[in-house]
């Protein structure tokens, strides 16, 4: 097996600027920058992880403990200030599902938008398009502009095109609790699948029953550093013994 | 982008979101075809009039142009004011489409980034795509316009030499690098700083008048003499605007009246170059300024 995701001394700042124009930026400078124009704020402190083909991991941590930022720098979203992350073939993101799509657009637009948006090329989009409106249930109204969706068929729509984008490594952020009852318990059945596949896949979520059902092992952040990486159950246990 | 191979055993361990820039958007050109097929389509969303707005908009831009400066201020040629521009209304839409090109593409793709916001805060993706996305969408809005001018072109005599419809060319691609370049640059500075589309907004309207679009070259010629006469011409959207001249006006008329001297052998390279120029340094910013677009959106 090799690495999938190799994370390194990562570290990064967030600057929480409370100004956004010109002006007040130059009347800062001009006055010897006294006062806090900015505020720093540590999101991620010395993170090492590696994550192996294959492995299903999950990333937990109360709110603001950093796991989104790190699933962010895994997905190139963000840069690191220091340290490296690297990765090997195609990362997909699935952080919100739906950000590229567009309400004045019909599904059938938004499939292919938000296709080629994840990283699909028109051959690929063309092949799996029967599949993707078969898997989201969407059925006659993939012609309909997505405005007119109720948000399940949206989510639903959404996230079939996520699953179809075929990555090796797959990224999954707070998106498990789409649609009903049935279409959720499908689309757990499709993530463990694609594990099955040898797909690697790092999950974000707060629901601890779900993720201790896809994944193997869990790693606590908190404020911005690893504090625990181990077993799945072990790692919600100790999340547990946090609060 | 890591790239998108199917053999993950051979890929190697590559940084995410380290791209190639603008050479990216060339590689993800269904991507950037699907982008501009959106702004196409939302643009006129709801509208009764739909794409008509983009005749009529540049309509009525154009016709209070030629009774303000045309007939009032007396820039036509006509029996009692010899020394006007011949086939005025000609001159003044060949400038006016290009400058229209110009600014809407500017101005869109200086707000493209702040606009695709909810989508680069979420999802790697090339982020040159969004400003590259609205200059494209400009060229098609610009096509409506250009095949008016064409017509009103052969109604007034058009003759063109292939030479000319080739400066044609080369002035509007010295005009899109250059909106390309300047909406790397502002639509990446606008990121940090909203006062940036402000800032183009003024720009565009200083463009539209430092250009001979609505008069005539030689009376900026004997207003300023030579020297500044030179750094007028730098403008790569002057230039661009008399290779329009040259080719969509100059063949309506009798051809004597007078283009700036050596427009093509010097000043269409000169366009080309500051144009490149400008592209390579908004190229430069962007890539300095995007690896913190997701968290200053």
């Amino acid at each position: 097996m090799s690495v999938a995701i190799e994370v390194q001394k990562l570290n990064k700042q967030f600057v929480l600027r409370h100004t956004r124009s010109l002006k007040e930026a130059i009347v800062w400078l001009v006055t010897g920058r006294k006062g806090d124009i900015s505020k720093k704020f540590h999101a991620l402190h010395n993170v090492d992880l590696e994550i192996q083909q294959g492995e299903t991991v999950a990333l937990l941590g109360l709110n603001g403990s950093g796991k989104s930022t790190l699933l962010k720098h895994i997905s190139g979203v963000m840069l690191p200030d220091s340290g490296s992350v690297r990765t090997r073939g195609r990362v997909a993101g699935l952080i919100e599902v739906g950000a590229g799509f567009h309400h004045d657009l019909s599904g059938r637009e938004n499939v292919y938008l938000n296709g080629a948006i994840l990283g699909m090329t028109e051959a690929q989009i063309d092949e799996q398009f029967d599949s993707i409106v078969e898997f989201s249930e969407i059925g006659e109204f993939i012609d309909t502009e997505v405005r007119f969706y109720s948000s399940g068929m949206y989510l639903r729509l959404a996230f079939s095109v996520a699953v179809h984008t075929d990555p090796e490594v797959f990224l999954v952020d707070e998106i498990l609790a789409v649609g009903d009852e049935p279409f959720q318990r499908k689309c757990l059945a499709r993530i463990k699948e694609l594990s099955a596949a040898g797909k690697t896949l790092v999950v974000v979520s707060h629901d601890l029953e779900l993720v201790s059902r896809i994944c193997d092992r869990g790693v606590v952040l908190k404020h911005g550093n690893v504090v625990f990486d181990g077993a799945i159950d072990e790692a919600v246990a100790q999340l547990r013994s946090q609060v | 982008m890591t790239t998108a191979s199917g053999f993950s055993e051979t890929a190697p361990l590559v940084r995410p979101g380290v791209g190639g820039g603008l050479a990216d958007v060339f590689r993800q050109r269904f991507l950037l075809k699907l982008l501009v097929r959106k702004e196409l389509q939302i643009r006129y969303k709801g509208s009764v009039l739909g794409l008509l707005w983009s005749y009529v908009k540049p309509g009525v831009q154009f016709l209070v142009f030629y009774i303000a400066l045309g007939v009032f201020l007396g820039l036509e040629k006509s029996a009692r004011n010899p020394d006007g521009l011949a086939n005025y209304a000609v001159y003044l839409f060949s400038g006016i489409v290009l400058i229209n090109f110009f600014t809407e593409a500017l101005s869109n793709a200086a707000r493209s980034i702040v606009g695709n916001g909810g989508l680069i805060k979420k999802i790697y993706l090339p982020r040159e795509l969004f400003p590259v996305a609205s200059v494209w969408v400009s060229a098609v809005h610009f096509i409506p316009q250009l095949i008016v001018l064409v017509v009103a072109c052969v109604f007034a005599g058009w003759h063109p030499s292939l030479l000319q419809l080739v400066a044609a060319v080369a002035g509007f691609v010295i005009v899109a690098m250059l909106a390309t370049g300047l909406g790397l640059l502002f639509g990446s500075a606008n990121v940090y700083f909203r006062d940036s589309e402000n800032i183009v907004d003024m720009l565009l309207m200083v463009a539209t008048w430092t250009s001979p679009i609505m008069y005539s070259w030689t009376m900026v010629q004997s207003k300023l003499g030579a020297s500044w006469y030179a750094v007028y011409q730098v403008n790569p959207i002057t230039i661009g605007v008399e290779a329009f001249h040259y080719a969509f006006w100059l063949p309506t008329t009798d051809e004597t009246a007078p283009m700036p001297p050596n427009l093509l052998p010097l000043w269409v390279p000169v366009g080309i170059v500051v144009s490149l120029a400008v592209l390579v340094l908004g190229q430069w910013v962007f890539r300095r300024l995007e690896g913190r677009f997701a968290q200053e959106l």
